[in-house]
């Protein structure tokens, strides 16, 4: 088994962002650093704009991950709906 | 009845095809071998191009729009920063050691990559690669942009900002850096992009930018943790580039193999011996510190670079050749080299310090292993010398790595008690290493590194080893902007004016 990551700027943007991403992946362990958010999976995290949006309550593009994104880690498989981060061993 | 109808949008996918893909064309006056010579100048073997896509599928219309928007936030805090007196909000002044390092060695970097992917943008010939390089190359000219900006506020208040270009061209520890992008830009496009994508981004940014950000956050520096975080929101992006680029090499042919097994040693090595440097800050330069470098290590290096060897394992890919040699050397090389920056003081464009006992407590704690036994013995007799009115300096010049260019101070990674140090004799000249690692990058490409522009002999053939006159040259103060934290005008200074911050004398 190997963990992939996401880690995003703990800010106002990025809550219903983390919480869509606890919600999507229950085996996800949030870990909460100084300024920063890191969220670690066995082999895979899925990121679905729908949860997202629900959470947020508005209209969001995925691609607005970006702005508030720091680091990750595994293949990033992405599309319109989805962001997929797994490693393939 | 008129339908408001919403205008039917293009998909990421068909998007990034119109945006890259339709960009390229088929040149008619000249042959493509003509117009991308240096594709096939490093053996690998390429057929076709269109497999290499950015997982990401970001096209140059969304990256202006959300590059823009990471520019007004990283503004409004450096503007914050400014207008509240942010350089007096920082936990204490030995913190900005951290930072002039960072300056001196790393920021130039940024702008070498920058360099090196207009060059590569250029030099590949897929499109999609192109579009990737172009926003690489203009998300590292930006970062070296927003680090020196950021870092000009402190630059007003204290010593040791003013010149980080001098310094990153003519001083000892930040040649280690320096000579990491001139070996990088030197080299074929695809060793470019694991030696940048994969060595720089995977390994070294994610130790740097991430943790050592994250402690920034908590030591007061808002515009540093901005300007890191900003950064590394690009670097993810670079990551994935990174190792996009290492899959394609390994699946467009069986043969790219060896090459970029041989590529990934040399750079992990390379890449390795650059967080020496990182390794002090982390556990020496933070006043507040959130973390060590040896767990800095366990998640980013074990943890995270672990992960991506056991998924290349599937083309064949075995972790890096000095992979067991860099977990021995966890332990020790935070300790080591920081003994070195601090016994060459005089040689430095910022402060060092004996630890205190509270900070050596924390060592002790971090390295249970190590600390107590080899490092706060040395510690202790070195402030016992500092009491006594003769503290240790070291006014010789320290003996350079003829590779990574750090001074020969780094342990055998079987016996911390035995200095490393390896010897190759080439066309008649004995040239020296710190390392197994960094003797067998040298011995792979002697003609390349007898080159390399090594501070310490450059003394003597630019200052006729002068060492004031080489001062002069770094546009280094002496006793201004090197030597002891204690008693500088730094330390002064912050205490004062903190003083003058908390009252209203």
């Amino acid at each position: 088994m190997s963990t992939v990551f996401i880690a995003l700027q703990a800010n106002e943007e990025t809550r219903p962002i983390i919480d869509a991403i606890e919600l999507d992946n229950p085996k996800a362990v949030v870990h909460r650093q100084p300024a920063m958010v890191k969220i670690d999976a066995p082999d895979e995290l899925v990121i679905r704009k729908q949860t997202i949006e629900e959470q947020l309550g508005r209209a969001f593009d995925l691609q607005e991950l970006q702005i508030n994104l720091i680091t990750l880690s595994g293949n990033v498989d992405e599309d319109d709906e989805t962001l997929t981060l797994r490693w393939n061993s | 009845m008129d339908m408001k109808v919403d205008k039917k949008k293009l998909n990421l996918k068909d998007k990034y095809k119109l945006l890259t893909r339709d960009l390229g064309w088929e040149p008619s006056y000249h042959s493509k071998d003509e117009i991308y010579p240096y594709v096939k100048y490093e053996g690998l073997k390429v057929h076709d191009w269109d497999k290499w896509e950015d997982p990401f599928r970001l096209t140059m219309d969304a990256y202006w729009k959300y590059q823009a928007e990471k520019e007004r936030k990283f503004y409004a805090i450096i503007d914050a920063h400014t207008q509240n007196n942010g350089h007096l909000n920082i936990t204490d002044a030995r913190y900005l050691t951290a930072l002039k390092i960072f300056l001196q060695a790393i920021s130039p970097g940024e702008y070498a990559a920058h360099r090196g992917f207009a060059r590569v943008g250029r030099e590949f010939a897929g499109v999609g690669t192109q579009v990737a390089c172009q926003m690489q190359a203009i998300d590292e000219i930006r970062h070296a942009q927003t680090q020196i900006h950021a870092m000009s506020n402190y630059n007003r208040y204290y010593n040791g900002f003013h010149a980080f270009a001098d310094a990153r061209d003519r001083i000892w520890y930040t040649s280690v850096a320096r000579s990491f992008f001139d070996d990088a830009m030197s080299a074929g496009p695809f060793e470019f992009m694991i030696a940048i994508g994969f060595s720089f981004e995977y390994v070294l940014t994610n130790l740097l930018f991430v943790p050592f950000m994250s402690g920034a956050a908590y030591n007061g520096d808002m515009a540093t943790v901005t300007f890191g975080f900003s950064a590394q929101s690009d670097e993810a992006r670079h990551m994935t580039l990174g190792l996009e680029c290492i899959k394609f090499m390994l699946e467009q042919d069986p043969d790219n193999l060896p090459i970029v097994q041989e590529w990934i040693d040399k750079w992990f090595w390379r890449g390795f011996r650059v967080l020496g440097l990182v390794s002090t800050m982390m556990d020496y330069m933070l006043p507040k510190r959130v973390m060590s470098w040896r767990e800095a290590w366990e998640i980013y290096g074990v943890e995270n670079g672990g992960a991506l060897f056991r998924d290349l394992a599937r083309y064949g890919i075995r972790p890096p050749k000095g992979w067991d040699d860099a977990e021995k050397a966890i332990d020790h090389m935070s300790h080591q080299l920081m003994l070195g920056l601090y016994q060459w003081s005089f040689g430095t464009a910022f402060h060092s310090w004996i630890p205190s006992d509270e900070d050596m407590d924390w060592l002790s704690a971090k390295y249970p292993a190590t600390f107590d036994k080899y490092y706060r013995p040395r510690w202790n007799h070195i402030k016992k010398l500092a009491a006594a009115g003769t503290p240790y300096k070291n006014f010789g010049l320290a003996k350079l790595c003829q590779c990574c260019q750090l001074p020969i101070v780094f342990t055998e990674p079987d016996d911390p008690t035995m200095l490393c140090n390896r010897e190759t004799t080439y066309k008649g000249e004995k040239y020296h290493f710190c390392s197994d690692g960094c003797q067998d990058v040298f011995e792979r490409e002697p003609e390349k590194y007898i080159q390399a522009w090594l501070p310490m002999p450059a003394l003597f053939q630019e200052q006729q080893g002068d060492i004031g006159a080489w001062m002069a040259w770094v546009s280094l103060g002496d006793g201004v902007d090197n030597g002891d934290y204690a008693g500088s005008a730094d330390q002064r200074n912050f205490q004062q004016w903190r003083g003058l911050a908390t009252s209203n004398q």
